[in-house]
């Protein structure tokens, strides 16, 4: 009994110590943020790995579930005679819960993977430690132009995924399932209010801040070799996920 | 001047350095050989400041640094230069860019001076027609030139190089041991070289140090080293698979 009770006291402080380093590691970056000199270069650069190179992922995911979405609610809306709300029921999937999330899942899975590897290959190629010896702080070069154009591309990218949804919904249900194209648009206008976009856009920022996080912090402490960067993509790309969807649901039972 | 006082560093269960003590003169190349994973590395570590002993003290002109904090640990690291053993070029950067680095990071200085200092450096280091290219381009043996470009640039008084010649051919290593020596003269830094290229670093060193167990085995001039009686240093220096030094038969 002792032994097990052992066990779980260690496991316990083991998993307490872990997310410790990850929260200071992430409050050291977020001071970093607002502490000059500004890396201008290097946020835009940032920004293009980030955005630029996963917007056609998001293009083909933001318009096959808006498609998907229309028929799926086409089917549970027909059941109760109320498919001229298929319009407001596709934009409000879409801007307060599924934009949002896939598109965090979707850039998670092409750039934050890359984004782990890349710091991750730094890190076994001794540059981080460089950058240290050269009396240059690692997380300002590295993590917080990450932090930073995170913040800015994710809800870009969820913005785009939403509009291009609602389109690849329009495409479903007006042109395939034959909803009126007035209905389709007007009562989104009556049903979506400011209130929704915003909850959109705070779980868009907060999961750009959790996966920019998460993917660095993996990447800047990532284990030796080639197979320490590959546990540490995958780790990345998981922990990533699971956080998304439990701060989802908190936050959305918070702004309920 | 570097002291290393009784530093004492274990990972776990594998203890590294027990007790190693080591003094470097300034201005002088001071070498650091013994055998693979004996620890050079992690010794050279602690000296930049990236390893925290569990006991002892690094001494650099007369601060012992491993009471120091962060800011001021990198007032210390403004004095280092450091060739790491691949290099450490950042991949995203052509080897100019590369070497501009720290200019462009540290200085106020002018962009056509940082162009002037960054083509006289890779001159020093015959890479001068190598500018544009990035590092995924280049040799192993043009990226460690690279490297001592970089850690050259900024003047600094202390410059560390953790094995400079591994992996490279007979030819191109006795290049870059050339290059160290004639750097040296020109800028006349300390250097501390980790190696185990036994003889050709003894042509370059004024002091050699050995790494056993954890501690400085031995230490002084080559042809004191060369002509030591002490077993183990007989057996690196002669390669023999009989001896203290166990081997992997």
């Amino acid at each position: 009994m002792e032994n097990i009770l052992r066990i779980l006291g260690r496991w316990g402080l083991s998993v307490l110590r872990r997310m410790g380093n990850k929260f200071i590691f992430l409050i050291k970056a977020l001071y970093m943020i607002f502490k000059p000199p500004f890396k201008t270069r290097l946020l835009l650069r940032q920004i293009r790995f980030l955005g630029n190179k996963s917007l056609l992922v998001i293009l083909l995911t933001g318009a096959f579930t808006g498609m998907v979405l229309a028929l799926q609610l086409f089917y549970i809306l027909r059941k109760f005679g109320s498919v001229g709300l298929l319009g407001p029921g596709i934009a409000l999937s879409l801007i307060r819960e599924l934009g949002p999330v896939l598109c965090a899942l979707m850039i998670t899975g092409r750039a934050g993977s890359a984004l782990t590897a890349e710091i991750g290959m730094m890190r076994i190629s001794e540059q981080i430690d460089a950058l240290t010896a050269m009396a240059l702080n690692p997380v300002r070069y590295l993590i917080v132009p990450n932090i930073v154009g995170a913040i800015i591309v994710f809800p870009l990218l969820t913005s785009i995924f939403d509009i291009v949804g609602i389109y690849g919904g329009y495409l479903v249900g007006v042109k395939i399932l034959g909803i009126n194209a007035g209905t389709y648009f007007s009562l989104m206008k009556d049903y979506v209010d400011m209130k929704d976009i915003m909850i959109g856009l705070y779980k868009s920022i907060s999961f750009g801040i959790i996966v920019s996080w998460i993917c660095c912090y993996k990447g800047f402490y990532t284990g030796y070799g080639a197979e320490g960067v590959s546990k540490s993509t995958t780790e990345a790309v998981v922990t990533s996920s699971i956080l998304i969807l439990i701060w989802d649901y908190s936050l959305g039972s918070f702004f309920i | 001047m570097i002291e290393i006082k009784d530093l004492y560093k274990a990972f776990g269960r594998q203890k590294v350095l027990n007790g190693a003590n080591l003094t470097i003169p300034d201005r002088e190349v001071v070498t650091i050989m013994g055998k693979s994973g004996c620890g050079k590395s992690v010794l050279i570590k602690h000296i930049i400041g990236l390893l925290s002993p569990d006991k002892g003290s690094v001494v650099i002109d007369g601060v012992d640094i491993t009471t120091l904090d962060v800011s001021e640990l990198d007032r210390i690291r403004k004095k280092l230069g450091v060739l790491f053993q691949g290099g450490a070029l950042f991949d995203s950067m052509t080897v100019d860019e590369n070497v501009a680095f720290q200019l462009n990071e540290k200085t106020k200085l002018g962009k056509g001076e940082i162009n002037d200092r960054v083509m006289q450096a890779l001159e020093d280091v015959g890479l001068k027609d190598m500018g544009k290219k990035y590092p995924a381009e280049l040799s192993g043996g043009m990226k460690k030139r690279a490297g001592l470009a970089r850690a050259l640039i900024a003047e600094p008084a202390i410059v560390l190089f953790d094995e400079p010649t591994t992996g490279l051919d007979p030819i191109i290593s006795r290049s870059i041991h050339r290059l160290i020596s004639t750097t040296h003269e020109k800028y006349r830094y300390t250097a501390v070289v980790i190696s185990h290229e036994v003889p050709g670093i003894f042509e370059i060193s004024d002091k050699v140090a050995m790494l056993y167990n954890g501690i400085i085995e031995e230490y002084g001039t080559p042809e004191e080293i060369v002509n030591s009686s002490n077993p183990v240093i007989k057996q690196f220096i002669t390669g023999s698979l009989e001896g203290p030094i166990e081997s992997l038969s």
